[in-house]
């Protein structure tokens, strides 16, 4: 019974991708195909000046993205999490809607938004936060907000799952027997809640790396992504090997620090498991054990 | 003991944000200002030239054909993919779950260019087929995930009973399971086709010339056209659409299952 979509997947999913890597073995052939030789000739062209700064780039407004959306999320998470059960369900809900809306229409929105005639900049301007002639649009700094704005459901839906199982009552512990708000909220809720944080990171993360509309839309000459890179390697220069060797780039960007992750996890668990067996779940490290 | 304010009001400004935009946008379909920054009183000449618009109900027409095909292969591939994971634990079927997760968690764009990469080699021209085989592929892990939740709440010993009272495997799966989990392959279908309807990146990469769908006649008039208000109203159409699609979704998530009926029956 788990043929049809183990052929199916096996078809349109493990073969394009093993596809990927080993076209990007491959050079470029000048008619726009594919060269028949395997050869290293492009990952070595891989380095050239340009294609670091874009990694780099996409790196740092990946992570700078996560640790934003994190951040708003956690107070989100928190104040769901503390609600009537109907509320949660009802505001779980409203946080996703937007994820399923068309991502173009999204980014468009922001578009419409910063753009020197629209609502925000007329807003700033009122607000005397702005000079008349400051570009709100294409440049890194629009790609981080749109990004943020786009991933921020990311964030919130896995840390709200891990906050709605915490007890809140060792918070209240914590506070009653002298910690601030803010020192129980990092000592207690966050290693409570520490496996949503973590996939929370890598659900914004990842996307991020691969972002190629919002960076296409909202981004300028100066601040594209990878993404961006490999759309003009396949399209307009018909380069089909390099664009291979981003991909797999890309792809390599993604699945180590997922890898990473399970593994930790895994170790973890194993961990738990054996000090449960001990007989003695209390002689533990701390909190941040 | 009193509660800290600031999650609460954070929730509430994130919720601004999220939608702001789309209020913004929605607001700007039926304003004059050709650019918004202002109202400047309302109209519906936007929606009138939208609808002039003959290759918009090409794409649209397009798109409702690529979502319909998706979502029936995908709902026939995800409903056994979820049958299977949900019966059997064999290393087989991790494997199996593995093939389902990864295409949720990489990006879009990997899946664009790989199966762009698998047509052009195997000689495959792009077109309307090409984004129907790549809708269906990324829409088979989502229904798979919505119908593998709903089997987690079935009671297997139904099944165990219809055996009993002399149901083959095909009949007691057609009589008592099937229905009870209709609720969960719909939700899941209808979340395949609003992501079919609403996905940009995938098509563009495997989407040949002419075939345009509704997200890429969005994505070409925002880069070309000047008339910005009907780009207005065509998103507002798509975000009307997809915000229907996702109730109704939910509504057959949450329904309930025939517990107490089957209980009582059963007991």
């Amino acid at each position: 019974m788990s043929a049809p979509s183990i052929f199916w997947l096996t078809l349109f999913f493990v073969v394009p991708t093993m596809l990927v890597v080993a076209i990007s073995f491959h050079a470029a052939a000048p008619d726009g195909g594919i060269g028949k030789e395997w050869t290293l000739h492009t990952w070595r062209s891989i380095s050239n000046p340009n294609y670091p700064a874009i990694i780099w780039r996409t790196l740092w407004i990946s992570a700078a993205t996560t640790v934003g959306c994190v951040i708003l999320a956690l107070p989100c998470a928190f104040a769901i999490a503390r609600m009537d059960k109907k509320w949660r369900a009802f505001m779980a809900g409203l946080i996703m809607l937007p994820f399923w809306t068309s991502f173009v229409v999204r980014v468009f929105a922001w578009r419409l938004l910063l753009h020197p005639e629209g609502f925000v900049k007329h807003l700033l301007l009122a607000m005397r936060l702005t000079q008349p002639d400051t570009q709100l649009l294409y440049n890194s700094g629009a790609i981080l907000l749109v990004s943020i704005y786009s991933f921020l459901p990311f964030a919130i839906m896995p840390i709200y799952a891990a906050a709605e199982k915490f007890d809140f009552s060792l918070l209240e512990a914590a506070r009653d027997l002298g910690a601030r708000s803010f020192l129980a909220f990092r000592k207690v809720f966050l290693p409570g809640i520490r496996r949503g944080v973590i996939s929370a990171i890598l659900m914004v993360f990842i996307p991020s790396v691969g972002s190629y509309v919002i960076p296409d839309l909202v981004g300028g000459k100066n601040s594209e992504l990878i993404g961006n890179k490999i759309y003009q390697r396949t399209f307009p220069d018909r380069n089909l090997p390099h664009a291979s060797a981003l991909s797999a780039l890309m792809a390599f960007a993604v699945l180590i620090p997922l890898a990473l992750v399970a593994a930790a996890l895994k170790r973890q668990d194993r961990k738990e498991a054996l000090r449960l067996a001990d007989g003695n779940p209390v002689k533990q490290r701390g909190g941040a054990a | 003991m009193k509660r800290n304010a600031f999650p609460l009001v954070m929730l509430l400004l994130v919720l601004i944000f999220l939608y702001l935009p789309i209020v913004v946008l929605t607001a700007n379909s039926f304003n004059l200002s050709r650019f918004g920054g202002a109202w400047e009183g309302f109209t519906l000449k936007w929606y009138a030239q939208l609808l002039d618009d003959r290759q918009v109900w090409s794409a649209f027409a397009n798109s409702l054909l690529i979502a319909t095909g998706a979502t029936l292969a995908s709902c026939l591939l995800g409903t056994t993919a979820a049958l299977a994971l949900h019966r059997w634990n064999s290393r087989l079927q991790l494997f199996h779950y593995g093939l389902i997760y990864t295409p949720l968690v990489i990006p879009e764009i990997l899946m664009g260019i790989s199966l762009l990469l698998t047509f052009t080699a195997v000689g495959m021209d792009c077109g309307l087929h090409t984004i129907l085989l790549a809708h269906t592929t990324f829409c088979v892990s989502y229904v798979t995930m919505t119908v593998l939740a709903r089997l987690q709440d079935f009671d297997d010993s139904l099944l165990e009973a219809a055996r009993d009272l002399g149901a083959g495997a095909w009949v007691s799966f057609i009589k008592v399971q099937f229905p009870i989990l209709l609720p969960g392959i719909i939700s899941g279908g209808l979340l395949a086709f609003t992501l079919s309807i609403d996905d940009f990146v995938i098509t563009f990469f495997v989407a040949g010339p002419g075939s345009s769908t509704l997200p890429l006649k969005v994505y070409s008039m925002i880069k070309h056209s000047p008339k910005l208000p009907v780009i207005n109203c065509l998103s507002t159409v798509m975000l009307a659409l997809t915000f229907a699609l996702v109730l109704a979704s939910r509504a057959f998530q949450n329904l309930k299952q025939p517990k107490s009926l089957t209980k009582g029956a059963l007991s």
